[in-house]
């Protein structure tokens, strides 16, 4: 077994208590981060071959090895790199197990002294808050917060209500009744009710706007609150146009997309259609053909379709949209072919034998010839 | 224009909280990444670096070809990446024929790189061709102890530089308390020469010895790897002074119910609840109810002597 430090043996039974002192010595400790680091080994290395030559000092050699050069294999490197990590590991487990300790049923629990190597942080420091438009002029004023108490008495209902939330204590809709006064704020006409919310609208949008600028003013020094963020909703306004692009609400862009994937398959390219996506609303077709067979019933759509048309017209025309003219030759029209009909019947029924043989103008041509 | 936004939820809020710069901090998360060539060697690598620090770090499997640390403009990615997961630390493996098997290794501040350390990885072994007792295996998330043997450490720049950033990356979660029995494990790194680091990681064996402190022993366990230092970048001193901030000089956090004052010194305020002394249970074994008992037993005795002696006068 080698030895260490000047000649005090480290037996397999025990160890010698000054041995392990003076060991701590030797090394730099840090407990807290549980590392030890032994400056004062040297290794002297001859390139990647892993040859490699060590030079013990003769400070901290043992009795018993001379000084001089090894050679060292990678096995006996890494055997002699696993000696110096155990005994470090030691000196470390030493000093921990010297600390006091409390029993857990777990086990033996230590408290550990704080890291002493500096690392560096993760994130910068928490940076003052600076105060806020409200609490300057409270410190310049002198007025000091008061705790409020969550319940409140009630004179009107005689109950003790909470202060904010549901059924509170002087809620705006509570009132029944406002006396129509005609001071100097209200004219005549007006509906106070309507003036009441209006008055809080404003109120509460100022509120919004100074919480703004107090949050810009944190921003500014670095100090915002981690769960608050600031957003830009517009982009900064060049020139004299600044209009925001508008948003597209969920059915323009729905319409959009099915007016997108129709553009590029009558080009030939047929969309895939996602999971979640909703059919389109209108189908392809924009005319109705009606089917070539169909039953002659009540409920034939044929006829449902003319007589459609029909009572369209037909509305139209009660309107008193007539062409006189044609109607009135339409009339006469059918009155003579009345007229004509009475007299024939009239003349056939008397004597049909009587009447002139009519002279077809066809024979005579025939004679001619 | 701005808006305010908050967290809709409750759950929003919490992570929030959880990844806002503190007094005292959350351990650091690395994040494992390559870019677009890598060798086989160097995968096994990135992945057992993983497994070595499975709950806080996170793995990204796609190639990134425009992350390049040391140059100015290729560092946007990583820093993109590192605000989106919350990691401080990561760890780049690329391989080319200049710089063959190459980590880089670095460091975060305030999703900013603060430094970094390049080195290419020699003689790997992987976990899997050390053969030990399964039973000495060290668990996920038990604090490591870390040996720096070799005078290189403190003599060279780089070596310094490395032996923080190791520190940094194995280190785990700071603790006060630690649990004895809970040893598990050690990060041996040797400084071979001036660039050279020999690093390995051994299981802990605690073995009885005749004092109360046990004997350690190393058993190599994990992965064991050769690290030449190539390139690194210290960080520039304004943001080092930026980092190394302490916070000695903050007030503690008030105690309630003590309050000192200049007579009497240190005193605390201490508040009973009222006593419901209709309400306690009376106890079967009162003095009152004993006495009573014992005067009874008294007068019955008196009696039963008293009929005695009528007895016998009687006879």
């Amino acid at each position: 077994m080698r030895d260490c430090n000047g000649g005090r043996r480290r037996k397999e039974e025990g160890f010698c208590v000054e041995s392990w002192q003076m060991e701590a010595e030797k090394y730099q400790m840090d407990l807290g981060n549980l590392m030890a680091s032994d400056p004062t080994h040297h290794f002297e290395s001859v390139p990647s071959s892993r040859f490699v030559t060590v030079i013990l000092r003769p400070g901290s050699c043992s009795q018993g090895v001379s000084p001089g050069k090894f050679r060292l294999s990678e096995e006996e490197l890494t055997r002699a790199c696993l000696e110096k990590g155990t005994e470090l590991v030691q000196a470390i487990a030493n000093a921990v197990f010297a600390l006091p300790s409390t029993d857990d049923r777990d086990g033996p629990i230590v408290r550990l002294p704080p890291p002493t190597t500096t690392l560096p942080r993760e994130k910068h420091l928490l940076k003052p808050k600076p105060p806020t438009k409200w609490e300057l002029f409270a410190k310049m004023k002198g007025i000091k917060k008061r705790k409020k108490d969550k319940r409140v008495f009630d004179e009107q209902t005689g109950t003790w209500k909470r202060r904010h939330g549901y059924d509170r204590v002087n809620d705006d809709k509570d009132i029944p009744i406002i006396e129509a006064k005609l001071s100097d704020g209200n004219e005549p006409g007006e509906d106070p009710f309507s003036k009441r919310k209006a008055e809080k609208k404003q109120r509460v949008e100022k509120q919004e706007k100074n919480r703004l600028q107090n949050l810009k003013q944190a921003a500014k020094a670095g100090a915002l609150p981690s769960h608050v963020q600031l957003a830009a909703t517009a982009l900064p306004i060049t020139g004299t146009h600044g209009e925001a692009p508008k948003k597209a609400s969920k059915e323009e862009l729905q319409n959009v997309a099915g007016m997108a994937a129709t553009a590029t398959a009558s080009g030939g390219k047929f969309d895939k259609k996602l999971p979640g996506e909703k059919p389109a609303k209108h189908a392809g077709k924009y005319r109705k053909f009606l089917p070539v067979v169909e039953g002659k019933g009540m409920s034939s759509q044929e006829k449902q379709q003319t007589a459609k048309i029909l009572d369209q017209l037909m509305s139209k025309s009660s309107h008193g949209m007539l062409d006189v003219n044609k109607a009135v030759t339409m009339f006469n029209v059918k009155k003579e072919k009345q007229r004509r009909k009475e007299k024939e019947h009239e003349t056939s029924s008397a004597a049909i034998k009587l009447k002139p043989k009519k002279k077809s103008l066809k024979k005579s041509s025939k004679k001619k010839h | 224009m701005l808006k305010i936004k908050t967290p809709k939820t409750q759950r929003a809020k919490r992570e929030f909280e959880k990844r806002a710069p503190k007094l005292v901090e959350n351990g650091r998360k690395t994040l494992i990444l390559h870019g677009t060539k890598t060798s086989d060697v160097l995968n096994t690598v990135l992945t057992q670096i993983y497994h070595l620090k499975r709950d806080n770090a996170v793995k990204y499997t796609k190639k990134n070809e425009n992350i390049r640390p040391f140059e100015s403009g290729g560092e946007t990615s990583l820093e993109f990446f590192s605000l989106k997961t919350d990691c401080s630390l990561f760890v780049f493996g690329s391989h080319s024929k200049k710089r063959p098997n190459n980590l880089v290794l670095g460091r975060m501040f305030d999703h900013h790189i603060y430094d970094l350390v390049e080195v290419g990885v020699d003689n790997f072994r992987p976990m899997e061709s050390f053969e030990y007792d399964k039973k000495l295996t060290p668990r996920i998330g038990s604090k490591p102890f870390f040996a720096f043997v070799g005078d290189g450490f403190e003599s060279v720049e780089e070596l310094k530089h490395l032996k923080e950033v190791l520190l940094d990356l194995f280190r785990g979660e700071v603790v006060e308390n630690l649990n004895l029995a809970g040893i598990d494990h050690v990060f041996v790194c040797t400084a071979l020469s001036s660039s050279t680091v020999f690093f390995t990681h051994c299981a802990l064996q605690l073995k009885k010895s005749g004092t109360a402190i046990p004997r350690m022993e190393l058993v190599e366990v994990g992965p064991s790897m050769d690290l030449v230092v190539r390139r690194h970048r210290l960080p520039n001193d304004s943001l080092k002074k930026e980092a190394m901030k302490t916070t000695t000089g903050q007030p503690k956090k008030k105690i309630k119910n003590v309050s000192s004052d200049v007579l009497q010194g240190k005193i605390g305020k201490i508040y009973i609840p009222d006593q419901k002394v209709g309400g306690i249970a009376l106890s079967n074994d009162v003095k009152g109810l004993k006495r009573e008992r014992r005067e009874a037993k008294k007068t019955k005795a008196v009696g039963e002597n008293e009929a005695k002696k009528r007895k016998t006068a009687s006879k």
